[in-house]
């Protein structure tokens, strides 16, 4: 990679093992820096908390696409049996809604579930197929046994030599310093 | 364990043999799609893709000549065509057990078999679909099931059974291959850092859409697979449920009941999980996976079978009580035609299969005995097309009105058929095995002793 023209994106820190990276993180999030990151081959939950708190937009999303779903899909039925192809059998009630119940309740599903995909893509920000991180050699390990921790350039606190030696200090294996390019 | 890395702190789990790491486990698993491809392998598919090509060949000739190639006639309308429908969505529903029911109950051991278990799912839904559509006779028209505007001012008619079942079974789809990708995405991610390949990096890469394992990202992943699961836990119920009442709507004696849709739902779990084993087991064996399909998980999946099979023989158990309780003649001939009539020997073939074979299952030692639940999930995958055959056919041939009784037979074209989606579906699978992780490599991770990276 050229870095003549590179930008500063952040310090990356390499750990091998979660309990490392765990503690490394506290420590991180002790210290004062707010824009950080891990990156793990599979879920920590101690470690998801620590860094992304509980809160997420999703469920409400997902209750929303769903109700979304639900309304529409015994909206289309009503309209049309009521109003657009109305057929009168024997006298019985157009409205016939215990017989919407079941495309209705697949609507609710369906929207719900395509909610809850599109929306982790659109929370996560993905896809996003050129990312400074990827520009770190040993970052490919993320997906396979090696833990990463960087620190953003952008956190209100970041000073190169600073964030690189507390990170040094962290029990990592290794620390390299991320460029955008 | 508080000092230990998951590096040689494995200690003994039954659900994974002992030694194993992260690393290891990225190894093994992802060098099933990476390495070379097996000499094994090009002659099975070259078997299976030969049933794809008489499928192929038979839906051409079904086109052109129409439904009148098939055995079936009036009284027996429905024949080979929704035997087959059944059959197949029925197999899928074991898929969305392992991967949504299981994961609700965080039932771990569901992790080594979750990923080709969905995509049995998605395979078998995909073979059963092409049922009812051939099966309209033009299926060109499919779209005309689906509310559009047209010019014709016709709106389907939502008070059917056979309308639901278009929105249950195309939203289980749907969900199906959703959950199915979702889950896919780290371990694609895994594939993009790992091949040698270029085009397959960016084929993996495009397809994980970047995925870099960020702490935040797996927070709403983990959400999202969460409520992928809990919404497909009722969809999946529902989906055998509306297939179920296309039959019970009806008024044909041995349709109409009420314990028609717990028994669909059981029977179609009870058949998806004699499917996993019987994809699972070669799996295994073939590609040297036991250390992650391990006796516990055969032990496990037969004990399913057994639990949902006994729930299958209460169902013809109460059928037949009820024929009898109802003093009806028309159903109670129903069951007597179905012991002593023309089709008989189907119907002692089901029992054999469906009542007498699982019985084996109460023994530990056939459970965990990769022959022994083998040759159980054999029985299970014919006896459940039986039953499925016994139901449409044995209750269609003879109903109210003896001058409108008569046999069906079924002809080559609806066997080429049949066959060819067998064919299609190992074809599926095959293909599946060797571009993606048939096991997930990323929940296997998580199941290696201190992978949680709490204190232990």
């Amino acid at each position: 990679m050229d870095m003549r023209n590179a930008r500063l994106a952040g310090v990356m820190a390499e750990f091998d093992g979660p309990q490392k990276i765990l503690a490394a993180a506290k420590a991180v999030k002790k210290e004062g820096y707010r824009r950080f990151d891990a990156f793990t081959p599979y879920p920590i939950e101690e470690l998801n908390h620590v860094i992304a708190g509980d809160e997420s937009r999703l469920p409400l999303m997902v209750f929303l696409g769903g109700l979304f779903g639900c309304i529409g899909g015994f909206s289309l039925q009503y309209w049309i049996n009521v109003y657009a192809f109305p057929m009168n059998i024997g006298g019985r009630p157009l409205n016939s809604w215990p017989a919407f119940i079941v495309p209705t309740f697949e609507m609710t599903i369906l929207f719900a579930g395509i909610t809850a995909v599109l929306g982790m893509f659109a929370l996560n920000g993905l896809p996003h197929p050129h990312h400074p991180v990827f520009n770190v050699d040993r970052f490919a390990l993320a997906t396979d046994d090696k833990f990463f921790l960087w620190i953003e350039a952008e956190d209100p606190q970041f000073e190169l030599a600073k964030a690189r030696s507390f990170l040094e200090g962290l029990s990592s294996v290794a620390v390299s310093d991320v460029y955008d390019d | 364990m508080a000092e230990s890395t998951p590096k040689g702190a494995a200690v003994d789990n039954p659900l994974l043999a002992s030694g194993h790491t992260p690393g290891s486990v990225t190894d093994k698993i992802s060098s099933v799609v990476l390495s070379g491809i097996p000499k094994w392998w090009y002659v099975v598919t070259a078997l299976t893709f030969g049933l794809v090509m008489m499928l192929f060949y038979a839906l051409a000739v079904l086109l052109v000549k129409g439904v009148g190639i098939w055995g079936i006639n009036i009284p027996v309308g429905w024949g080979f065509a929704i035997v087959n429908f059944v059959w197949w969505i029925g197999i899928g529903h074991a898929g969305t057990l392992i991967s949504a029911i299981l994961l609700l109950l965080r039932q771990d051991w569901r992790n080594s078999i979750n990923r080709f278990a969905e995509a049995m799912t998605i395979f078998a839904v995909a073979c059963a679909g092409m049922f009812p559509l051939i099966h309209m006779g033009r299926p060109w028209r499919f779209f005309w099931m689906l509310p559009y505007p047209n010019t014709f001012y016709l709106w389907p008619q939502f008070r059917s059974p056979l309308i639901w079942d278009v929105f249950a079974v195309s939203t289980y789809a749907i969900i199906s291959i959703l959950f199915w990708y979702v889950g896919l995405i780290p371990d694609m991610a895994t594939l993009r850092d790992r091949t040698k390949n270029k085009i397959a990096r960016v084929a993996y890469g495009v397809l994980s859409g970047g995925w870099r394992g960020s702490a935040r990202h797996w927070h709403n992943y983990e959400l999202a697979c969460l409520l992928l699961a809990a919404l497909a836990t009722p969809l999946v119920i529902s989906v055998h449920s509306v297939v179920s009442f296309d039959f019970a709507a009806g008024i044909i004696p041995g349709w109409h009941t009420t314990i028609f849709p717990p028994f669909f739902v059981a029977g179609a779990v009870f058949a998806g999980f004699a499917m996993v084993v019987t994809l699972g087991v070669p799996l295994r064996q073939l590609f040297g996976l036991q250390d992650f399909i391990t006796p516990k998980h055969l032990d496990n999946m037969g004990k399913i079978m057994l639990a949902t099979g006994m729930i299958v023989v209460y169902g013809y158990a109460a059928e037949i009580f009820f024929a009898w309780y109802s003093k009806n003649p028309f159903d109670i001939y129903m069951v007597l035609n179905r012991m002593e009539g023309p089709y008989r020997y189907v119907w002692f073939a089901l029992i054999l299969c469906n009542a007498v074979s699982i019985q084996a299952l109460w023994w530990t030692k056939v459970r965990t005995s990769v022959v022994g639940i083998m040759i159980v999930s054999m029985f299970v995958n014919v006896g459940m097309w039986l039953e499925r055959f016994i139901i449409v056919i044995t209750s269609l041939h003879r109903d109210f009105m003896p001058s409108s009784w008569d046999m069906y037979y079924p002809t080559r074209w609806d066997w080429a058929i049949f066959i060819g989606s067998l064919g299609l579906f190992l074809t599926l699978m095959l293909v599946f095995i060797r571009v993606l992780p048939s096991i997930s490599i990323f929940e296997i991770r998580m199941l290696l002793p201190g992978a949680k990276g709490g204190e232990e």
